[in-house]
């Protein structure tokens, strides 16, 4: 039997009391695929954990992959509005979620939270331009305001719930209009302003089914994509032309 | 009831997209005007990204105008050797005005003149057309006996070479004028990223004198195959037509196009142009308004073009 020893270990870590001693934050997600189909209109992730003791504060961040953005901002030209300036940011996550149990700047200094980038506004957007931070600060805060606009930039303190004083969970909204890629759900475990423990763990968002065929094939055939949405609108003004002149 | 657009990227009510696409088919069923320029805002409002509004919004105008141009060509509405003169102009035309294009991308900023350019134009021929088609209206009809008026006034440009016979718009005219305002409506479109019905249409009647009615047909001819050409163009170089989204609008707009056509039909030349004026000068106010006020947000975001 390979199961006895196995069985034994888990009770005696039981008696000893403290399982976790090795390990003070131990966590997990709800899904680790979100798959977008036809009647995808967005999810909830529940984002999940224990620690070893009863004392401590729960940060999550939720990421999308990295892409690179162009912020525009109009200027009057001549009496009209027009895009004047612009700033391309090298590598903006496509969503960010934070989740606390109470506001993160109760939890650690600031200096902490701008080295973990926790909060938006830490965020560490560099710009191709090179443009200096007096510059790109209005461009940066305009980002960060639309982003969270669009509901893909998300700050929720208060969020995550202790069940009991050593399991906490809290839920994170992906919008309908999240883009595919690898995410990840991090974790981070506070005591007295500092980190304890953190724990990262991937997350898949991928179209399937139809959604995902449509998709790669407007990519991979694009000119028989285009030839077959042409095709498609002839042919239905022509059922439709010729339902009509029955009727 | 919500539907995911693998595309666009995001989840829209099926309900409100078939209506949307039924409103769009309308007008171009009863004007002959593409409706792109309605549209495409229109899709950008309920947060479709611009770039697949006006891939997707070509995709659902070919299937509109091809509707509508049935409609019109079953009621012997459509002049299809203008049709083709206009064309053949209006393919050259868009070559010139995309490369025209690039070159202002290239000097930056210019967009803003050719935006400016197409306010004044469009204020203009609307306030025109407006005047005119009033005063036909409000004037009282001839008495029976009258001699009636000549169909069309002559002047210079019925002097150009190349004469050609369209016998379905009655006319004797230079084949160089159609295939001219071919040319410029079709550079414009290439520019504007619009179908340009909207010029073409007051040109049509202004310039080469042919019958209200016979100009929507014809138009929407003309149409179809600059929408077809521009879906074709934004799916293969810019994937940017999400054939789920325009489906939907399609089969709102195939059937608005067939309504329109039949109340376009009951109408007379001159209440048609008096209300399309209204549209002109309404689409002009609105894009004129959005050049002069401050915008709510100075910013806007987009995905970095790779360079």
């Amino acid at each position: 039997m390979i199961r006895a020893p196995a069985i034994g270990l888990a009770f005696l870590a039981v008696l000893c009391g403290s399982p976790a001693r090795a390990q003070p934050l131990v966590t997990d997600i709800s899904d680790h695929l979100v798959a977008i189909t036809s009647s995808y209109t967005g999810t909830e992730l529940l984002v999940f954990g224990a620690l070893d003791r009863g004392d401590g504060d729960i940060v999550v961040i939720v990421r999308g992959p990295a892409e690179r953005m162009t912020v525009r901002r109009k200027d009057r030209i001549f009496g009209v509005w027009a895009n004047f300036d612009s700033l391309t940011f090298r590598a903006v996550p496509s969503f960010y979620a934070v989740a606390s149990n109470r506001p993160v700047a109760d939890i650690a200094p600031a200096r902490t939270l701008a080295r973990l980038q926790i909060g938006a506004a830490n965020l560490r957007l560099a710009n191709v331009a090179a443009a200096d931070d007096a510059a790109a600060k209005p461009f940066r805060e305009a980002l960060i305001r639309l982003k969270t606009a669009g509901g893909l930039y998300q700050e929720k303190s208060g969020q995550v719930a202790f069940l009991g004083n050593q399991l906490f969970r809290t839920h994170v909204t992906l919008p309908s209009n999240v883009p595919i890629g690898t995410y990840t759900a991090e974790v981070f475990l506070f005591r007295d302003g500092g980190v304890v423990a953190a724990q990262t763990t991937p997350l898949f968002v991928n179209k399937l089914g139809f959604e995902r065929a449509v998709f790669d094939w407007a990519h991979r055939h694009a000119p028989l994509y285009g030839l077959a949405a042409v095709l498609i609108a002839l042919f239905a003004g022509w059922i439709a032309a010729i339902a009509f002149r029955k009727g | 009831m919500q539907i995911y657009l693998p595309i666009a990227e995001m989840s829209l009510n099926i309900y409100l997209l078939v209506g949307l696409g039924g409103m769009i088919g309308f007008l171009s069923g009863v004007f002959g005007v593409g409706g792109g320029f309605l549209l495409t805002p229109l899709l950008v409002f309920v947060g479709v990204p611009p770039a697949v509004a006006v891939g997707t919004g070509a995709n659902e105008l070919v299937a509109a105008s091809v509707s509508g141009m049935i409609a019109h060509w079953r009621r012997g509405n459509v002049d299809f050797a203008m049709g083709a003169v206009l064309l053949a102009g209006g393919v050259v035309g868009a070559f010139v005005g995309g490369a025209i294009f690039t070159m202002l991308y290239r000097i930056g900023h210019s967009e803003i003149l050719v935006e400016l350019s197409y306010v004044v134009l469009l204020g203009s021929v609307g306030a025109m057309m407006f005047v005119e088609s009033l005063g036909v209206l409000l004037k009282r009809p001839p008495k029976p006996g009258t001699p009636s008026r000549k169909l069309h006034e002559h002047n210079w440009l019925h002097g150009l070479p190349f004469k050609m016979r369209f016998r379905k718009s009655k006319l004797y005219i230079s084949a160089l004028l159609p295939l001219g305002l071919g040319f410029v409506i079709g550079a414009l479109a290439a520019i504007m990223g619009v179908g340009g019905g909207f010029l073409l249409v007051p040109a049509m009647i202004y310039l080469l004198g042919m019958p209200t009615l016979l100009v929507v047909g014809t138009s929407l001819f003309q149409i179809t195959f600059v929408t077809a050409a521009a879906t074709f163009i934004h799916a293969a170089a810019n994937k940017t037509v999400d054939v789920v989204l325009a489906m939907l609008l399609l089969v709102g707009a195939v059937v608005g196009a067939q309504i329109g056509a039949r109340v376009g039909a009951n109408l007379k030349g001159e209440q048609l142009r008096v209300l399309l004026s209204l549209i002109v000068l309404g689409v002009c106010l609105q894009l004129g308004f959005g050049l002069v006020a401050r915008p709510g947000e100075l910013f806007s975001l987009s995905p970095a073009v790779p360079t």
